[in-house]
C-alpha cells in the first residue's frame, strides 16, 4: 500500500501492538503528528515536557514488560529526551523513541532545531538509527523494537528527517528481523551450569544475589523456587525489590549502601554468591576488595560484558536468567534439601535480630519511614510504587512491603530526579486497575511538576506523596556525615504551596502534618480518583540508615541504633 | 595499577555511516586507550575491518572485546595473538640529502623511494610497528621534513 513516511510510522507502531505513545509535537515531527491525528490505532498522551514523555514510556515499559514508546521533535525536543533515554539505558528498559530530524538536505548545515541526535544518544541508547531513505523506514522500526526487547533490553532511538515522513512510498512491514551482526546469547552454557550446580552442592553458605535482570526476564517465580527448594537465603538489589516477596523468610532484605544489616553481613560472609541478573554496581558492592571476600561467584547475566567487569567470577554463565534458572533448578532437583543450610540461615537470623531494619518512630512528627510503611499497610500488594531519587527512594526501598516484581519502579542506575511522577503516569496507563503512588521528595517533585497538567487532562489519577523535609535530603545527609554539616544549597525551605499548586493544575492537594491527617488524605485521594499531591511534613533531619559510607566495606555500616546513642 | 598489555584487535563491522563513531566513541566513553586505528572496506562485501591497537590491563582488554561485541553493527571481534602485523610510514626528505643513502635505508626496512620531486624525496616503508619506530629514528640524520604513519593492520596467521 502506498502512503507517506509519517503514516508508515503510525502503521508500524500499530503493527507492533503499541497502545499508548507519549510525546510532544514540533516542527520536524509534525508530519507524523498529522497522521496520528487521523488514526485511532493507539492513544497519544501529550506530556508537558519531552523528558516526561520518555519517563512515562519508561514507566509503562517497566510495569507491562512491553516496549514503551515516546515521540519527540528535533533539536530541543530531542535533547530534552536525552535524560529519559539515559535513565532507561542504565536500567535496561525496552523502549523505542522516535525523534524528528531536519530534512536530509539540511543535515549538517546547523539548520533550525538541528542537533546530531545520533551522536548525542549513542552512549545512552542500546542502538540508534538515522533513517536516510524511506524504503528503509519499516525495516528500521521493526529492528528498533526487536533490539529494544531482546538480549539485554534497552532504549533505541529512531531519528527521522522531515522529508522522509513526507515522501510517499510502498509500505510493507516485515514479519521477521534478520540482523546478522546481532545475535544475543540466550541459552547458558550447559557445562558451566553443571559446574554451578556442583558449586551450590558443595557450598555451606550460599547466597542468592538477585538483581533487576530477574525482573526483566520475568524469572521471579523461578528465583523463589530455587531459594525455596534449597532453603537458600537471598538478598535483593534496589532494582529487584519484590522478586522474593516481602514476607519471604529467606529474603534478608536489600543489600548495598543502604542495605540492612543481615543482607550486608550475608554478602560479607557467604562462601558462594549466586548472582542472578545483577551487575555488581558500586552502590551494591562498597569496597570491592572486601566484597564477598570469602566467596566463589556464580554470575548469570545476559550481557557478557557485565561478567568479570568489576569482580572476578568463578562460574560465568552468559544467558537469559529464566532459562538458566530452569536448568539450575533441574540440576539441583532431589539433591538439595532445606536442612543443608540451616546453620547458615540461623547465623543470618541472629544478625537480623541484632540489627533489624528499623527506625525510631515519633508521636509528634511524621517519620518518613512511618508514612511509607503506612502506605504499605493500607495498599500492600495492590499498589504500584514509583519513586524519585534521594532519601525517600531509599526509605521506600527499605520499608515498603513489595510482594511482586514490577511493583517497584525507580531510576536505580542513573538516579534521575524527576523520574517518579511521569513514570507513575506511564505505570497507571500500563496498569489502570492498580493504585499508583509516587513516593517523592520536595526536591524531586519540582523536576517534572508540569505533569500535573498532563495527569489532569487525561484523568490519570496518580497520587504523589511528597515526603517534605524542606531539604535536598540525601545531599543534606552526606553533608551532615561527611562535610561537617555545611548545608551548601540543600535547604529547600523556600517552597511552593504544594496544595495550591496541585489545585491550580486541576489536581487535588493535601497538607498533612499528623498521622491521622495522613491516613485521611491518602484514603480521600484514592476515593477521589484524581491526580493528587499529599504534602507530608516529615522530620527534617531524619537519615537513611543503615549506611555504608561510599567506598567502605559492606560490613562497616552506620546503624540506626548507633545514631540513637548520639 | 595493573600491568598494561598491548593488544591488536580487529573488528568486523557493517559498513554503515556511523559505525566508526560507535567504535571510537565506545573507547572514549569508557576510557579505553587507542594507539592506532585503521579502517577500510573489505572486498566484495558490505563490511569493513577496523584494526585497533590498544593497551590495558587484562580486565580492560576483556571488557574492550565484550563491549565491542555488544555494538549492533559488529559482526566479529578478533583479539590477535598469532599474527602478521604491518604498519606503513611515509617520510619526506629535502632533495639535498643523499638519495642513495635514503634508498638503502628504506630498503633495509622493506621499503623504497616512492617519489622524487624538484625539492623533495619521499620514502615509504611497511614493516612491523617496532621496526617502523627504529626506521623513523634512523631517518633523523637525513633531516626529515615530515613523517606520516599509517596505523597497524594485522592478519591472523
Amino acid at each position: 500500500m502506498k502512503m507517506n513516511g509519517a503514516r508508515m510510522v503510525c502503521e508500524a507502531l500499530i503493527a507492533e501492538g503499541v497502545k499508548t505513545v507519549f510525546g510532544y509535537p514540533g516542527g520536524a515531527i509534525m508530519n507524523v503528528y498529522d497522521e496520528i491525528y487521523k488514526q485511532d490505532g493507539f492513544e497519544h498522551i501529550l506530556n508537558r515536557h519531552e523528558q516526561a514523555s520518555v519517563h512515562a514510556a519508561d514507566g509503562y515499559a517497566r510495569v507491562t514488560g512491553d516496549v514503551g514508546v515516546a515521540m519527540v521533535t528535533s533539536g530541543p525536543g530531542f535533547t530534552n529526551a536525552v535524560t529519559g533515554l539515559a535513565t532507561a539505558y542504565m536500567d535496561s528498559i525496552p523502549m523505542v523513541v522516535i525523534s524528528g530530524q531536519v530534512p536530509l538536505s539540511l543535515i549538517g548545515t546547523d539548520g533550525f532545531q538541528e542537533i546530531d541526535a545520533i551522536g548525542i544518544s549513542r552512549p545512552c541508547t542500546k542502538h540508534n538509527f538515522l533513517v536516510r531513505e524511506l524504503s528503509e523506514l519499516p525495516r528500521i522500526i521493526k529492528e528498533a523494537f526487536h533490539i529494544a526487547k531482546t538480549g539485554r533490553p534497552g532504549p533505541v532511538l529512531v531519528d527521522i528527517p522531515k522529508d522522509i515522513t513526507a515522501e510517499i512510498g510502498e509500505f510493507v512491514y516485515p514479519d521477521l528481523v534478520d540482523i546478522p551482526s546481532y545475535k544475543p546469547t540466550i541459552k547458558g552454557n550447559k557445562r558451566q551450569i553443571e559446574k554451578a550446580v556442583d558449586a551450590i552442592l558443595k557450598s555451606k553458605k550460599p547466597l542468592l544475589y538477585v538483581g533487576g535482570g530477574v525482573v526483566l526476564s520475568n524469572a521471579s517465580d523461578l528465583v523463589r523456587k530455587l531459594a525455596d527448594m534449597g532453603g537458600i537465603p537471598a538478598v535483593e538489589t534496589l532494582m529487584a525489590r519484590g522478586v522474593m516477596g516481602a514476607g519471604n523468610p529467606l529474603l534478608q532484605g536489600m543489600l548495598g549502601m543502604h542495605g540492612n544489616y543481615s543482607s550486608n553481613m550475608a554478602m560479607s560472609e557467604t562462601d558462594l554468591v549466586i548472582a542472578l541478573g545483577s551487575r555488581f554496581d558500586d552502590r551494591v558492592t562498597g569496597k570491592l576488595s572486601e566484597f564477598a571476600k570469602y566467596a566463589d561467584i556464580i554470575h548469570v547475566d545476559i550481557d557478557a560484558a557485565n561478567i568479570g567487569k568489576l569482580v572476578d567470577v568463578d562460574y560465568p554463565i552468559v544467558g537469559d536468567v529464566y532459562g538458566v534458572l530452569e536448568r539450575l533448578i533441574a540440576g539441583l532437583e532431589g539433591r538439595v534439601n532445606r536442612d543443608k543450610y540451616s546453620d547458615w540461615r540461623e547465623v543470618l537470623e541472629r544478625y537480623d535480630n541484632l540489627h533489624p531494619q528499623s527506625f525510631t518512630d515519633s508521636e509528634n512528627v511524621i517519620k518518613p519511614q512511618w508514612a511509607i510503611e503506612r502506605i504499605g499497610e493500607l495498599l500492600g500488594e495492590e499498589a504500584i510504587i514509583t519513586s524519585d531519587v534521594g532519601q525517600h527512594q531509599m526509605w521506600a526501598a527499605q520499608h515498603y512491603p513489595f510482594d511482586r516484581p514490577r511493583q517497584w519502579i525507580n531510576s536505580g542506575g542513573l538516579g534521575t530526579m524527576g523520574f517518579g511522577f511521569p513514570a507513575a503516569l506511564g505505570a497507571k496507563k500500563g496498569a489502570p486497575e492498580k493504585t499508583v503512588i509516587n513516593i517523592t521528595g520536595d526536591g524531586s517533585i519540582l523536576m517534572n511538576v508540569q505533569e500535573l497538567v498532563t495527569a489532569s487532562e487525561y484523568k490519570i489519577p496518580v497520587i504523589n506523596v511528597i515526603l517534605n523535609n524542606n531539604f535536598l535530603g540525601m545531599v543534606r545527609q552526606w553533608q551532615t556525615f561527611f562535610y561537617e554539616a555545611r548545608y551548601a544549597e540543600t535547604d529547600l525551605s523556600y517552597q511552593p504551596n504544594f496544595k495550591l499548586l496541585a489545585e491550580a493544575c486541576g489536581g487535588i492537594g493535601y497538607d498533612v502534618a499528623t498521622k491521622a491527617e495522613f491516613d485521611e488524605a491518602l484514603k480521600d485521594a484514592i476515593a477521589k480518583d484524581r491526580v493528587a499531591f499529599i504534602n507530608v511534613a516529615v522530620n527534617r533531619f531524619e537519615n537513611v540508615l543503615p549506611m555504608v559510607p561510599a567506598g567502605g566495606a559492606l560490613y562497616n555500616m552506620i546503624l540506626d541504633d548507633q545514631q540513637k546513642e548520639k | 595499577m595493573a600491568d598494561k598489555t598491548r593488544r591488536v584487535v580487529s573488528v568486523l563491522v557493517e559498513n554503515e555511516s556511523s559505525v566508526l563513531s560507535r567504535v571510537s566513541g565506545l573507547f572514549a566513553g569508557r576510557g579505553y586507550n587507542i594507539e592506532t586505528l585503521t579502517v577500510a572496506p573489505l572486498p566484495n562485501t558490505n563490511r569493513s575491518r577496523i584494526t585497533i591497537v590498544t593497551k590495558g590491563s587484562q580486565r580492560v582488554l576483556e571488557q574492550i572485546t565484550k563491549q565491542l561485541h555488544k555494538l549492533v553493527p559488529v559482526y566479529k571481534v578478533v583479539e590477535h595473538e598469532e599474527m602478521v602485523e604491518k604498519e606503513m610510514v611515509l617520510v619526506k626528505f629535502p632533495i639535498e640529502e643523499n638519495l642513495a643513502d635514503i634508498q638503502a635505508l628504506c630498503g633495509a626496512y622493506n621499503g623504497g623511494i616512492v617519489n622524487v620531486g624538484t625539492d623533495i624525496i619521499i620514502g615509504m616503508v611497511a614493516d612491523e610497528p617496532f621496526r617502523i619506530k627504529h626506521f623513523i629514528e634512523a631517518t633523523q640524520r637525513y633531516s626529515p621534513i615530515e613523517v606520516v604513519r599509517g596505523g597497524v593492520v594485522a592478519i591472523e596467521r
